[in-house]
């Protein structure tokens, strides 16, 4: 049986393991390889990163006055 | 057993009881004021989350809005002690679709089935870097892109990246919300990443 190519296998498990929902022998598979493998380290920086970044990037903050709109609501009746 | 009637302070029969009612109606203020406390309290995590799931700010609002009406009508059908969060968002997705479903937005829904190591890669080189510089890509993708490119995604994949990588939902709690099986969460979760990527990286290239 040919063996997979382990780069190929770490791809495989990058966006689970950056989950943190790998099983643990996945985990620990790829923890193994990604100490070994450079190019699979600098892969898993720029996922980890690029995750960051879109989150930072896609935040924006409440409009002021929305609050007050909201508070507006309480009380709302049910058959309102 | 029959109470003692005793003379003084702290006589049983000589207080009057409050009737089973009145505790009831002020039980329930008290329930109702605390649920509406807590609700606000993620209010600013509803918005940012309803701003990524629709085109406008005013859209936004509006949702959020509408989010916030429908759930403090229906407070009671809210189990206190389960995840209020994932109870609002509930509604709120649902009132999304209801909106997308109104002004009638065909879905988006080209294939997306480039590798995630080949989107990288794409977007590496379409700044001219090293393909292992990876990580000075990122660095130059500017805010604007992003927004845009989330917005790009189709509305089915994007409604699971916006609750799982910006409102930190876990899977399961995005499959609660969405009311799809948690299965569907990962994989509209991967494709919608992939496609957030895709987009990115056609807008370093252009």
């Amino acid at each position: 049986m040919m063996e997979r190519d382990p780069c190929d296998r770490c791809e495989e498990l990058m966006q689970d393991f950056l989950d943190r929902t790998l099983t643990d022998p996945e985990w620990k598979e790829a923890e193994v390889h990604l100490s070994t493998c450079e190019y699979c380290r600098r892969r898993y920086r720029f996922e980890e990163t690029l995750r960051r970044y879109v989150k930072t990037s896609a935040v924006e903050r409440m409009p002021p006055g929305l609050m007050a709109k909201l508070e507006e609501l309480r009380g709302l009746d049910a058959t309102a | 057993m029959q109470a003692r009637v005793t003379h003084g302070y702290g006589s049983p029969v000589s207080e009057p009881e409050p009737s089973t009612e009145a505790v009831r109606i002020a039980r329930q203020a008290r329930d109702r004021v605390r649920f509406e406390e807590e609700a606000l309290a993620l209010a600013d995590q509803v918005y940012r989350v309803a701003r990524r799931l629709v085109g406008s700010r005013e859209e936004a609002e509006d949702l959020v809005q509408e989010t916030y009406a429908r759930a403090f009508r229906s407070w009671q059908s809210f189990t206190p002690g389960t995840n209020l969060r994932a109870w609002l968002f509930r509604i709120l997705t649902n009132l999304n679709v209801d909106r997308a479903r109104r002004s009638q937005r065909a879905p988006d829904m080209h294939p997306l089935e480039e590798s995630d190591y080949y989107l990288a890669n794409k977007l590496a080189s379409a700044g001219g870097e090293e393909v292992l510089e990876q990580e000075q890509v990122v660095e130059r993708l500017s805010q604007d892109s992003v927004v845009r490119a989330l917005s790009d995604i189709p509305p089915q994949f994007r409604d699971v990246v916006v609750l799982v990588d910006i409102g930190d939902f876990t899977y399961a709690d995005a499959a609660q919300i969405l009311d799809i099986p948690i299965g569907t969460v990962m994989s509209r979760l991967h494709r919608g990443r992939r496609a957030l990527k895709s987009h990115l990286a056609e807008e370093t290239m252009a």
